[in-house]
């Protein structure tokens, strides 16, 4: 009796591993993996548009958010057919070392510094970023940073070198490297009632804010530019180059640009689209 | 905070709906936890029968090895399968990366420790019991260990939910391999990580509650069938 129980354990589990083998095999040609930004993902852009595209083209795009950092060394590693993610200089340089084919501007929104209503270091309505951050580090206003090699980390730290300020040298307690997603740092952030840089969808799209309120913006520095970019076939040949490239086209087409454009919280578009050849 | 009970408000009017995005989310949830507990039974079971009841030199080394392992972080276990299973890694030709499969791997890694361990206590102890009528009526050590299991199947059915709790409850893992991407690896734990994330407080506590749920009921039946059988046996 015995063994015949353990006979038919060993189904059950050689079953399971075959279904679940199985069950991942079905659809193989018809995705691509999109590597991308929590920023993205956490504003809802994707639930938004990527269902269109699906219905259209068969095509399920599989959003990976992580970190831009994270996100190009994933697609270094080929797990990926398509990145989506804001860091221009890194994106260049990806597509220079060949792991890219092209990069393509996407779409842009701009970052703003959120704050707590009583706003401590006094830097509401500053027109200059550099010159808010300074202002919280001279009052040692408590401020959270990504701390994750994201694209608004290295957006942050070029705005630290624009006032001049080094967090990381003075020791300072009140700068403090969350090291997590736009949407986790945010509520660190306001759990903490300190400021944060955040782009503007996802601090649009965020649930949690409190009494907290964009206190900088408008700046030309805080602009956030997102580009795409189809992994190289060349460095890893199982690229679904062809899937990639459809997407691609979609997205800085007329009718990406356009549902990028129409994705909108409260009536605030959360994002711009800017493809050259899109409307 | 308000968010406590409009969490639970929430929580029940996912159930009650019987959200579709939901119940895609449990029933992934439970199938990769359960698939992986199984195959961890398997080997823990394995692993935990031999070193309870073999004796050999390095055993007292290698039972504090297998506990410390119990410990083994999530987030470095997804490390290391991400890094076996991505496309520059060893195993990258199998495909496996942002899959259920993959999930199942890391979840395995992690539980099967659990499983060595504990059934390898439970072993022991039920062996010191039986062993002089083993060594008495010359059972050979094969009906002896089949003896020990089945003796202790509801001791071992625990340790096997002792696996599935941490397997079930655990985030860095199946995040890192599975990718948290929708209807494909998205999972209890995973999606009240995103929900957190976008602020949602309510509705992450919500999935929260219902993960509590399901586990209150996994193990309420396993306790139940523990009751019949033992009921049955007494009469």
């Amino acid at each position: 009796m015995l063994t015949a129980r353990l006979r038919r354990a060993w189904v059950v589990l050689g079953l399971t591993l075959w279904l679940s083998f199985s069950g991942t095999g079905q659809a193989e040609e018809r995705f691509i993996i999109l590597q991308s930004t929590t920023s993205t993902q956490n504003s809802g852009l994707f639930d938004a548009i990527l269902p269109r595209f699906q219905t259209k083209t068969g095509i399920e795009v599989r959003v990976v958010a992580v970190g831009t950092g994270q996100a190009l060394k994933n697609a270094r590693n080929g797990d990926g057919d398509v990145l989506l993610v804001h860091a221009k200089p890194e994106e260049e340089a990806f597509v220079a070392e060949g792991w890219g084919v092209k990069r393509y501007d996407v779409m842009s929104n701009d970052f703003v510094i959120i704050g707590p209503a009583n706003d401590p270091a006094d830097i509401a309505g500053l027109p200059r970023a550099g010159a808010a951050l300074r202002k919280i580090s001279q009052t040692q206003a408590a401020f959270v940073s990504r701390g994750d090699e994201s694209g608004t980390h290295k957006k942050e730290r070029a705005l630290w070198k624009v006032a001049a300020v080094d967090p990381l040298e003075t020791g300072a307690t009140w700068y403090r490297e969350a090291g997590a997603g736009m949407g986790a740092t945010l509520n660190t952030a306001v759990g903490m009632r300190a400021y944060t840089l955040t782009d503007r969808g996802t601090w649009l799209s965020f649930r949690n804010k409190g009494d907290y309120t964009i206190l900088v913006e408008g700046d030309s520095q805080l602009f956030n530019q997102y580009g795409a970019i189809l992994v190289n076939p060349a460095k890893h040949p199982h690229v679904k180059a062809g899937l990639g490239q459809q997407f691609i086209d979609w997205l800085v087409g007329p009718e990406g640009q356009s549902l990028i454009a129409g994705y909108a919280i409260a009536g605030q578009p959360l994002f711009f689209p800017n493809a050259p050849g899109g409307e | 905070m308000q968010d406590f009970g409009q969490a639970f408000a929430l929580a029940l009017q996912l159930i009650v709906s019987a959200d579709p995005a939901l119940s895609e989310i449990i029933f992934l949830s439970l199938s990769v936890s359960l698939s992986a507990v199984a195959i961890a039974s398997v080997i823990g079971l394995g692993i935990g029968a031999t070193v309870g009841i073999v004796r050999f030199p390095g055993r007292g080394a290698l039972i504090v090895f297998l506990n410390a392992l119990m410990g083994l972080p999530p987030v470095v276990v997804g490390l290391l399968v991400y890094m076996a299973l991505s496309h520059a890694g060893p195993l990258g030709w199998l495909h496996l990366l942002y899959t259920p499969t993959a999930m199942i791997i890391a979840q395995t890694v992690l539980v099967t420790p659990i499983i060595a361990s504990l059934s390898r206590q439970v072993i022991e102890d039920f062996h010191s019991e039986y062993r002089e009528q083993f060594v008495s009526l010359g059972v050979p050590l094969k009906t002896a260990v089949a003896a020990l299991v089945w003796d202790a199947r509801y001791s071992l059915l625990t340790v096997a939910l002792a696996g599935l709790g941490r397997a079930v409850a655990e985030v860095g893992a199946v995040i890192i391999v599975g990718g948290n991407i929708k209807h494909v690896t998205r999972v209890m734990t995973t999606a009240i990580a995103l929900e957190t994330s976008k602020g949602d407080l309510a509705l992450a506590l919500a999935l929260g509650l219902i993960l509590i749920l399901i586990a209150l009921s996994v193990n309420a039946t396993v306790s139940l069938l523990r009751l019949s059988a033992s009921s049955r046996a007494y009469v």
